[in-house]
């Protein structure tokens, strides 16, 4: 919980100090997409924060997201309906996370390989199968791109874009399902210490399995939600360096590398620091290529200000016990 | 003249006086042992002779001149080397560079590896091991392991050898290797503090034995004072004569039996034994001797490799620990804090661990029931915490262990599989943990603990199996228990 106002003090700060410097920043239209965005970075934060939870990692998130939005515009455009073709996205997905947690459990393959692998793997595919042309969904299915760009009304001048609601969903039940079921447990369990969880009888293979399964199933669903937000997909690009904001985003929002930690709230309000960040570049009139430099500037001040208060605070509670 | 002199040492740590005004001296060529239950604050001190902590009082003398001990390299240039419980050594590197990490001779800037090699050639011939100096350290056995840490303390130049626990993961062999070389070492006059909790091992080394209580000297003994109830009861500042609560048993009817059970790590021996209902079987037998694989097989974490497994008469399929707890097997393992606990989780979430998912509504865990059956626990076991939601690193070794025996309790086991269950914990909870074996079998658990300390199988044993090399070398009842019996079977002589 105390990690939680950590990262929303920073979000906080970096909030303000841009809306000081630019009052632009808090216009209705910049705020709808600072939200939107967060929402589907959040999505694909959330799932990648279950395989840290475990201790791994997924590098492949950016590919997948790049294939995703590659392969329902070639299966719509193929004349597929629109609930078929999602289905089948959505399960090459699964089955794709499905493979990696094969792979990294049967066969004792480390994550970070098994994903590096698919990084590479998943966006060559994406290419070949496109001849590197930009896909697109063209004027057609306006209402399914209301998914990803749509927004329902709350004032007359502001509305909520509806990606927040889909985030909204998953991040409640992902909540749900980490910290009140017992596979939830598990996950937490098993990132700390791997062999004292197999003693207790928990089937470990099977619970990393369903971490990645989860990842590649956000990743999915956020390939889909991308691709219908910027309607022009490229092969080459799209996606690229999504599996860094989104582990970033985990890191910020209080998972850490060594597995066994993690909130799904910390980690949404980590994706929002990552959009905000990106936005106040812009918006600031900062050279855009700063943006990286800033963002990890960001990012490390944030995990060491975090480290010192945990510090602070462990010492403060030796003092009081003696 | 003593070589070494404390006086008063006082260490403070948040909320506990880990050492108040402690005094000790040892003389050139003389072996002290420092005894006392966990905590009482022997590693305290040696860490602060090492160097390691600052004390907040007292003084230290060598040679009858104060000396401050700062740093780990103050306490090396005044002679004193401690020898780490956990060995502090690289296994990619070799021998002699081991001997020098840290210190290398070097021209120009780079490793002189000609100097190395000569002095680690002179440090390995002070200790009796004949290897080359260039064997890589990971293909040496642990006991050979242990001696190059001697020998780097050694080539040092050190004076007083400080050895925390050195026998704790050797063979009786390679433990017979190392009392040599401490023999050795006396001889030529270094002083060697040895610190032990096997007290067979400060009866056959000891010249003098100083023992710790709770931060505080609590007594000494001469040579000739040297004896086990002399030590325990300095240790305990009690008499205990009524050390192990055992009363023997009427074994029901077979529960646990093995048919030509093949273990991985000896395929070539299959093992037969059976164990009954309310039975305390111990398994004894020397460090390496397949206990620990044996009772991994019954647990499935390293499935057998032929042979089967009957509970009640029903053959089982133990291919996983799943497998194993669903056929009524429980087992506390050999390492509580790698395979036993979740350190950063608290007491209770520990203890309701393997039975979470007996209570589930559509997966949704029940933590209202696990946290009162956990209460329940902790009264049960006394364990010593301020709240189960603790965690349970921040207990002592001795609550540790309860907590992973409370675990397997909650699941109400037919089969309790105990791996070295007092292993590292102090006499009081050593007596309270053989209470609950003994509660447990009263009730019609069978009980089946391997135990690397002699005076636990004797004292706990209704019937004893000795293992070697992945045998089992003879059955022993508990008329016929004795050390010599055991030692005879242990070492691969038949009954």
């Amino acid at each position: 919980m105390k990690k939680i106002f950590g990262i929303l003090g920073l979000l906080v700060t970096v909030f303000a100090l841009t809306w000081i410097l630019e009052p632009r920043f808090a216009s209705a239209y910049n705020l709808q997409n600072i939200i939107r965005w967060t929402s589907l970075f959040g999505i694909i934060s959330i799932g990648v924060a279950f395989v840290i939870i475990t201790g791994g990692i997924d590098l492949s998130v950016g590919s997948l997201i790049g294939l995703v939005g590659c392969t329902i515009t070639l299966l719509l455009a193929d004349g597929y309906s629109i609930p078929v073709a999602l289905a089948m996205v959505m399960a090459l997905s699964l089955t794709i996370g499905l493979l990696h947690g094969l792979l990294i459990t049967r066969i004792g393959l480390q994550p970070f390989v098994v994903t590096l692998c698919g990084l590479l793997f998943y966006r060559g595919f994406a290419r070949w199968l496109t001849h590197d042309q930009v896909q697109g969904f063209g004027s057609s299915y306006e209402g399914l791109r209301h998914l990803a760009i749509g927004k329902i009304p709350l004032t007359d001048s502001f509305s909520i874009p509806i990606p927040f609601f889909i985030l909204v969903f998953i991040g409640i039940i992902a909540a749900l399902f980490l910290n009140r079921t017992i596979w939830g447990r598990y996950l937490l369990a098993l990132g700390r210490n791997e062999e004292a969880a197999r003693y207790s009888g928990i089937q470990i293979e099977r619970m990393k399995i369903l971490a990645y399964v989860i990842c590649s199933g956000t990743a999915g669903l956020g390939g889909i939600l991308f691709a219908l937000d910027v309607n022009s997909v490229q092969p080459a690009a799209h996606g690229n360096f999504y599996e860094l904001y989104a582990i970033a985003a985990a890191v910020l929002g209080g998972c850490s590398l060594r597995g066994g930690e993690g909130s799904i709230l910390g980690v949404i309000i980590g994706a929002a620091v990552m959009r905000v960040l990106y936005n106040a570049i812009n918006i600031l009139g900062i050279p855009t290529q700063l943006e990286f430099a800033i963002i990890g500037a960001v990012i490390l001040i944030g995990v060491i200000a975090d480290e010192l208060i945990r510090r602070m605070a462990a010492n403060r509670r030796a003092a009081r016990e003696s | 003249m003593p070589l070494l002199q404390v006086h008063g040492i006082t260490k403070r740590f948040p909320g506990v006086l880990a050492l108040d005004a402690v005094d000790m001296a040892i003389e050139p060529g003389e072996v002290l042992a420092v005894i006392g239950e966990n905590g009482a604050g022997k590693s305290t001190l040696m860490k602060i002779l090492a160097g390691i902590q600052a004390s907040d009082d007292g003084e230290i003398l060598i040679d009858d001149t104060p000396v401050t001990i700062d740093s780990p390299r103050r306490a090396t240039e005044l002679g004193i080397a401690l020898i780490h419980q956990e060995l502090n050594l690289c296994d990619n590197l070799t021998v002699a560079a081991n001997i020098y990490l840290g210190r290398e001779p070097r021209t120009f800037g780079l490793i002189d590896r000609e100097a190395i090699h000569q002095g680690a050639t002179t440090a390995l011939t002070q200790i009796g091991l004949n290897i080359a100096p260039n064997t890589l350290l990971r293909e040496l056995p642990i006991g050979h392991q242990q001696l190059i840490e001697i020998a780097k303390a050694l080539s040092t130049q050190a004076r007083v050898l400080i050895m925390d626990e050195p026998t704790s993961s050797l063979t009786s062999e390679e433990a017979k290797a190392l009392f040599i070389v401490i023999n050795d070492l006396r001889g030529r006059g270094v002083a060697i503090v040895y610190i032990s909790h096997r007290l067979s091992e400060v009866t056959a080394l000891a010249d003098r034995v100083t023992v710790l209580r709770d931060g505080q000297n609590a007594g000494e003994l001469a040579r000739t004072a040297i004896h086990h109830n002399a030590m325990v009861s300095l240790m305990v500042g009690r008499n205990v004569s009524q050390y192990y609560a055992h009363q023997p048993h009427e074994a029901g009817e077979i529960i646990l039996q093995a048919e030509d059970l093949v273990v991985p790590a000896w395929p070539e021996h299959p093992l037969n034994f059976s164990v009954h209902r309310g039975e305390i079987v111990g398994i004894a037998g020397l460090v390496g001797a397949g206990r620990t694989e044996l009772l991994q097989v019954l647990f499935g974490i390293a499935p057998a490799l032929a042979g089967r497994v009957l509970i009640d008469g029903e053959p089982q399929r133990l291919h996983s620990p799943v497998d194993a707890i669903r056929a009524g097997l429980a087992l506390v393992p050999e390492d509580r804090k790698q395979q036993g606990l979740i350190l950063e989780m608290a007491v209770a979430d520990n203890i309701g661990l393997p039975g979470l998912h007996r209570h589930h509504r559509m997966g949704f865990a029940d933590y209202a029931r696990q946290n009162a059956d956990a209460e329940q626990l902790i009264q049960r076991l006394s364990i010593r915490t301020p709240d189960a939601g603790q965690i349970v690193q921040y207990l002592s070794g001795g609550n540790q262990q309860k907590v992973v025996l409370a675990k397997w309790l909650a699941l109400d086991p037919r089969v309790l599989l105990l791996d070295e269950p007092t292993r590292g914990i102090d006499v009081g909870a050593k007596e309270e943990i053989y209470r609950l074996m003994e509660e447990l079998a009263a009730t019609g658990v069978a009980v089946l603990f391997a135990s690397s300390e002699m005076e636990e199988i004797l004292g706990m044993s209704d019937r004893t199996f000795v293992m070697h090399e992945g045998h089992i070398t003879g059955q022993l009842q508990r008329a016929d228990l004795s050390e010599e019996a055991i030692m005879h079977l242990a070492t691969g002589k038949a009954a």
